[in-house]
């Protein structure tokens, strides 16, 4: 992948100054690929990575697989598209396998996801059936671990 | 008997007037403080790659715990043979060229003692790794430093080389990629050293440890020379590449003459290498591109940023070209290195190690490791720059 890509992706919020001296460029090239990456849509948005654990009222993931019956024009694209567009879809993957859909669901409580699942999800035109999974806790999350505070073992002063 | 003034007087004299290292000192000042942004490691940040740690765990399950071969598992020799034939073109034969060592440092100790006699004078280039020195006298040997310069990019040149020589000289010791200044050599440069070795029929002892961390140019080994194979002893290891140093993991290739002395003294003084650490380092070279590929892009973005970082605050480094060291010239100060380092630990937590530490043509100079985490870097060169402004 692109190495500015990569940098980003590691840390959005690092200026563009630091990126230019660690990619041996200027600054005002960096700011430059950036705009073309946003406008052309590879960079689609930035986006902290929170740890809910931390959180006095931390939301609730709910991991769904959902068989649908492919239409004969656009495959799962309009059914995807379909179920995606509800705002509490955080993401939706299509899978190889013993289901099609991957969903993962974002709601303040248990009920409220559940509610999702039986009052919109499995109503829906196309949908043959849903398993629904509750997420208990996150380890590791777009490549950043959950827990903090590793100290470095190594000695402070070596040749 | 027991006061500690006569403990002293039974110390071997070699032992008794060698001083112990300057980083040892640095350490143990650093160690004394809170909160401290350590530039001084002089090893990789990351931890060993996983499928590395896994095989050494699945290895402990099946109960390897035994010693092997005295020159190492031969499927780890068959290993290191097809890896650094790879590298360098250069075949050496599993069976008697290739030993395994307990790192590098003991590699070299092996070498050095398998063919200095007293008196004889060890070539070697300064600011360079801390041990050469002490190893080379252990052996009761000369050692006889040659001062690089920051006006040849540290490089050894073969002027070097003719004003140091004398009708005693046997053993030349090289350390490129090198610790501490970034340096390395062009295919030119080891050209002319090979020629010179030739012409004066010395042994080489070439330390490549580095040798996959270099970020411009790919590395040329001296025993990739024709009519070098036959006198070098080429040292090597898992440390630096695969982050595997408190595994202890080094090799030696070499003729079968050279292997076998040095076989005797790892014989008598190691017996082997430790298994699980043999074992994880033949699973590292089953993925070797890929872990090195990783790290090596870190290590490289880095370098650019410190660079660029200290040129920005007016301090002059070479470029450097390999392994994860910056050499910054900080004589403009008027300070000597250790002055310069402990008054920068003193008023911005932040540890360097003395130029001084490598030799005496290291004073100027300090060394800045970048292996370090990126935000430790960037606050080191903030500090750094708020530091040179006070002076």
């Amino acid at each position: 992948m692109n190495e500015l890509l990569n940098l980003l992706k590691q840390n959005a919020l690092e200026s563009p100054e630091n990126l230019a001296k660690m990619l041996g460029t200027s600054a005002e090239d960096v700011k430059q690929q950036i705009t073309e990456f946003e406008k052309s849509g590879v960079i689609r948005a930035y986006q902290a990575v929170v740890n809910e654990e931390k959180l006095d009222s931390s939301l609730v993931t709910t991991v769904i697989e959902v068989k649908v019956t492919p239409e004969s024009e656009g495959g799962f694209d309009r059914i995807a598209d379909r179920i995606s567009r509800f705002p509490e879809v955080d993401s939706v993957f299509l899978m190889s396998g013993g289901f099609d859909l991957l969903l993962f669901i974002k709601g303040r409580t248990m009920h409220e996801s559940f509610s999702f699942v039986s009052d919109k999800l499995s109503i829906m035109p196309g949908v043959t059936s849903t398993a629904t999974h509750f997420m208990m806790k996150t380890y590791k999350q777009n490549g950043i671990v959950m827990h903090t505070g590793d100290d470095d073992e190594r000695l402070k002063v070596s040749p | 008997m027991n006061d500690s003034k006569s403990l002293h007087s039974k110390i071997a004299k070699t032992v008794r007037d060698i001083p112990r290292s300057g980083i040892r000192d640095f350490f143990e000042i650093v160690s004394s403080r809170e909160g401290v942004i350590s530039l001084g490691i002089g090893e990789p940040d990351f931890v060993t790659p996983w499928h590395i740690r896994e095989a050494a765990s699945l290895a402990l399950d099946r109960g390897m715990t035994s010693y092997t071969s005295n020159m190492g598992l031969l499927s780890l020799r068959r290993g290191i043979s097809q890896y650094v034939a790879k590298k360098t073109n250069i075949q050496y034969r599993p069976e008697d060229e290739v030993l395994v060592t307990v790192g590098v440092s003991e590699g070299l100790d092996l070498a050095i003692r398998a063919l200095v006699e007293p008196g004889d004078e060890v070539l070697y280039h300064e600011p360079s790794y801390v041990s050469y020195n002490p190893l080379i006298q252990f052996a009761y040997g000369v050692p006889v430093a040659i001062q690089t310069k920051k006006e040849n990019g540290f490089r050894l040149t073969r002027q070097d080389l003719e004003e140091n020589i004398s009708d005693k000289t046997k053993v030349l010791l090289l350390n490129y990629p090198n610790n501490p200044t970034g340096a390395i050599l062009s295919k030119e440069d080891v050209e002319d050293i090979a020629a010179f070795a030739i012409e004066h029929d010395l042994i080489v002892l070439t330390d490549e440890i580095y040798d996959e961390l270099t970020y411009d140019q790919e590395h040329f080994s001296i025993i990739s020379v024709p009519g070098m194979r036959e006198r070098t002893i080429y040292l090597h290891g898992f440390s630096k590449a695969w982050a595997m140093t408190g595994w202890r993991m080094g090799f030696t290739c070499a003729p079968p003459e050279l292997t076998e002395a040095m076989m005797k003294i790892h014989q008598y003084t190691m017996l082997c290498a430790p298994i699980l650490s043999q074992e994880a380092s033949l699973e590292a070279l089953k993925q070797a591109d890929t872990d090195i590929a990783y790290m090596k892009a870190e290590y490289k973005k880095r370098r650019n940023y410190i660079h660029a970082s200290f040129e920005e605050m007016g301090i002059p480094s070479i470029r450097p070209e390999g392994a994860f060291y910056a050499f910054a010239d900080i004589s403009k100060f008027g300070m000597t290195a250790k002055e310069f380092a402990l008054k920068l630990l003193d008023e911005e937590n932040v540890a360097c190690v003395p130029g001084t530490a490598f030799g005496k043509c290291g004073e100027g100079f300090i060394r800045c490791s970048y292996a370090t985490s990126f935000d430790d870097i960037k606050e080191a060169m903030v500090r750094i720059a708020r530091f040179i402004e006070t002076l």
